[in-house]
């Protein structure tokens, strides 16, 4: 048995409680130290650094389907997005606001994919601590944060590949992370569709 | 007052998540199978109909002699679909937005599994008691 406060506000039913507002935040150190014990965690459930970052993307995905309902309920007055621009604004600003406290550092479009579009931050949150040893390669903690968007994409309708990336800057130590988003067919036909 | 009226939720992909009969009219077991019908078929009108606007509320959306199809589709992709046979927009628009409200506090618990059936009987209790107040 979990050792459950037993206060009043334990028993009102969730349906009752008011929705958060969004305006408490949580101590980095003690996100930092859970997010540590999740990566650990699924570190001892798989057996190489591709299923790692599955699972970490996984987690992520539930947190961005929930993300993308509360915050168009509760930030747009009850508007879907229906564009892929919209949709990609959304989550550059509205999303990362609510989750990092920031707007994301840049959102661009690939040069040479028309449905690619990447998310860059310099020092994303959860890879802040986080420093990848040589012999697991490209992993990329960000994974979460990709799971993440693409949660958000995936139920609002927009389903996409998105993976995290680490890409050098010059005259900087550490690599900036980089959210690459490649969307499906069906996403871009309906787009130009739409004119 | 809508006389008889009936009340789904379906999850993103199809699956039903909720459903209920509200309202007030007397039930015949016919019907029942009927209503089922009649959503089920308009379901395809909402998925073209949805990507023409930014609303969730889009309004009656289908009819089959005397009833009426209103669709509520929230961020998510999930509708809520109301059979009723009684035009009272403003009422079924304040009904959609509360249970839209409801869901997502169900939505938030981390132990529902997203698109899986709602079986809190809170949330029925909340559904049928806005269904009083709003139809």
């Amino acid at each position: 048995m979990l050792g459950v406060a037993r206060g009043r506000a334990h028993l009102v039913n969730v349906v009752d409680r008011p929705l958060p507002k969004g305006k408490t935040e949580v101590n980095l150190s003690a996100f930092a130290f859970l997010f540590s014990e999740l990566v650990q965690y699924f570190q001892t459930k798989v057996n190489n650094v591709n299923e790692l970052e599955r699972k970490l993307e996984e987690a992520g995905y539930g947190v961005g389907l929930r993300v993308l309902e509360l915050l168009c309920h509760r930030e747009k007055a009850n508007r879907r997005e229906t564009r892929l621009l919209g949709i990609l604004t959304f989550i550059h600003s509205t999303v990362w606001k609510a989750l990092f406290g920031k707007q994301a550092d840049s959102l661009e479009k690939a040069t040479t994919e028309e449905d690619e579009y990447m998310i860059s931050e310099k020092e994303l949150l959860v890879n802040r601590f986080i420093s990848v040893p040589k012999d697991m390669g490209q992993f990329n903690c960000g994974a979460y944060v990709a799971g993440i968007v693409k949660g958000v994409l995936d139920s609002a309708g927009f389903p996409a590949r998105v993976t995290a990336h680490f890409v050098p800057i010059e005259g900087q130590l550490r690599p900036r992370t980089t959210i690459l988003i490649k969307f499906s067919p069906e996403v871009m036909l309906r787009e130009q569709r739409m004119g | 007052m809508a006389t008889t009226a009936c009340f789904v939720i379906v999850g993103k992909n199809d699956s039903p998540i909720y459903e209920s009969e509200v309202g007030s009219g007397p039930r015949k077991d016919e019907a029942a199978h009927l209503h089922q019908f009649v959503l089920h078929a308009s379901m395809d009108i909402v998925q073209d109909v949805v990507w023409t606007t930014q609303n969730m509320y889009l309004k009656v959306v289908d009819k089959f002699g005397d009833l009426f199809v209103s669709t509520y589709v929230t961020a998510g992709q999930a509708k809520l679909m109301l059979l009723h046979d009684l035009k009272s927009e403003d009422g079924i628009k304040n009904f959609f937005q509360e249970v839209h409200e409801l869901y997502i506090k169900i939505l938030l618990n981390p132990l529902y599994v997203p698109g899986s059936k709602i079986t809190s009987p809170q949330f029925d209790a909340r559904v049928r008691m806005l269904a009083k107040k709003y139809l």
